[in-house]
């Protein structure tokens, strides 16, 4: 098996009842990889990204993490997790809690890491994404695009070997949604392993060393950024893309 | 102001003593009888909340049979039933049964309904984090859950509290058993009805009173994330 790979998916296959969300996915995620996936709503890549830390069970296949099976519900399940952060649309901080506790909680009561050495890669990472002030806040104090630095930074905090993001500005306000891709760039220029759903095709193109184009289940189409942008191969990523321009309305 | 001047307040201050030893007695029963509902009512609502096989039917039809039976049939049953079958409680014992037996129905519907109001969204939040079930329940669902249940929770301790006034259908000589014997006695309905009705915000306005600052205290759980 090639040493690089550090996520995959073989033969992935998820039905819900008589739907089938996917049909059959085969995909290699090498260390440091950023692998960017876009599809149309309902294609299948929350489902993907889902089985990939095991809140989906697979019907058929499976995902392999260092080449050892993830098996949702299985006894290495909370151990595997750990090494998988994940990232959701609506961020999901636990309301109960300040920042800092929403960070160190896992850290410390599931990987046993001292207090003070997680609060100083708390600090470490808040400072970096602006938000140590904001540490005593409750995150409903916090805007989305804070929250969603939050939660990034409490993914983070996990020392994960791979980042999923599904979705993380699709429920903020325009000007937000910058700050948290830019946190999102910085992390891919680290050579951080990340798996991303986004509809945002400028950032989709900008941080992506990979595009998987995903429509009804499928892999349609798999190129580098400039090629799927500019010269989509299949007629459905063309038609895909074309959602996405408008044409200047005539004026008579 | 007729009603208090005729008080006959000679008769209220002898008889005081007797409303104090009832109203220990009073709390007491709604002290144990609360405690051991929530204790109860904790463990059933985990069960349904998680359908427990098995088990979480089990506590449906407890459910079921506790909310729709009224509290003195339940003592009836106990103080009354039981003895033929060889099972003899005190009447104290009884009262606090019967009180739990009512009381954890009314607990458990309460936690329970604070429990499923967490969003699945927060659960699998907690799990891609790499926590167990065991510390996703004690740190992200059980806090959340509480603070939702806490006024439902407060409603029926006081309610049980209220509720307790049936034991006197057992003979015990709570605050309710007090006034009907002062009023067979010496007729002195006024007072002895005017010594009940204090007593019993004596002991409950404390209670509506914390609840309602805790209530508030807890309120961040009603905000988003």
């Amino acid at each position: 098996m090639d040493e690089t790979i550090q996520l995959q998916a073989a033969g992935l296959k998820k039905k819900f009842g008589a739907e089938t969300v996917l049909n059959g996915i085969d995909l290699d995620v090498h260390k440091g990889e950023v692998v960017v996936v876009l599809g149309p709503s309902g294609c299948g890549k929350s489902t993907l990204l889902r089985c990939m830390n095991g809140l989906e069970a697979p019907t058929e296949g499976s995902i392999r993490l260092d080449g050892e099976t993830i098996t949702s519900g299985g006894r290495n399940i909370t151990k595997q997790r750990q090494r998988i952060g994940m990232v959701f649309q609506s961020y999901d901080l636990f309301p109960h809690k300040n920042i800092l506790d929403n960070i160190t909680l896992a850290p410390v009561k599931v990987q046993k890491r001292s207090k003070a050495e997680v609060e100083q890669q708390a600090e470490k990472l808040l400072k970096r994404v602006g938000l140590w002030e904001k540490r005593k806040a409750y995150p409903r104090e916090l805007s989305g695009g804070q929250k969603q630095r939050v939660a990034i930074v409490r993914a983070l905090c996990m020392n994960p070997e791979v980042m999923l993001f599904d979705e993380v500005t699709a429920a903020l306000d325009p000007e937000m949604v910058r700050e948290v891709l830019d946190v999102m760039l910085e992390l891919a220029q680290q050579g951080l392993t990340m798996v991303i759903v986004t509809h945002e095709m400028q950032f989709a193109r900008a941080i992506a060393d990979r595009i998987i184009f995903l429509d009804g289940g499928v892999i349609v189409e798999e190129a580098e950024p400039e090629q799927f942008f500019t010269n989509p191969q299949t007629q459905r990523a063309k038609d895909f893309l074309q959602t996405f321009t408008y044409e200047k309305r005539k004026t008579s | 102001m007729g009603f208090w001047n005729q008080l006959n307040t000679e008769f209220m201050a002898r008889y005081l003593p007797w409303y104090v030893d009832a109203a220990k007695l009073t709390v007491t029963i709604a002290f144990w009888g609360i405690l051991f509902s929530l204790a109860v009512g904790l463990v059933c609502s985990v069960i349904r909340y998680y359908r427990v096989p098995v088990l979480h039917r089990i506590v449906a039809v407890y459910i079921e049979l506790s909310r729709n039976t009224p509290l003195l049939v339940q003592l009836f049953f106990l103080y009354f039933g039981l003895p033929k079958l060889g099972i003899v409680l005190s009447a104290e014992s009884c009262a606090i049964i019967g009180l739990t037996f009512l009381g954890g129905s009314y607990m458990a519907e309460s936690l329970r309904s604070g429990l499923e109001s967490i969003e699945k969204s927060q659960i699998e939040s907690a799990q891609s984090l790499g926590m167990g079930q065991m510390l996703m329940m004690k740190e992200v669902i059980f806090p959340q859950a509480l603070a939702i249940s806490v006024p439902g929770v407060c409603a029926n301790m006081i309610f049980l509290i209220k509720e307790t006034s049936v034991v006197s259908g057992i003979a015990l000589a709570d605050l309710m058993y007090v006034t009907k014997d002062l009023i067979g006695l010496y007729y002195e309905t006024d007072e002895a009805l005017l010594m009940l009705v204090i007593a019993y915000l004596i002991i409950l306005l404390p209670v509506s009173i914390l609840a309602s600052i805790l209530e508030r205290r807890l309120r961040y759980a009603g905000f988003g994330n």
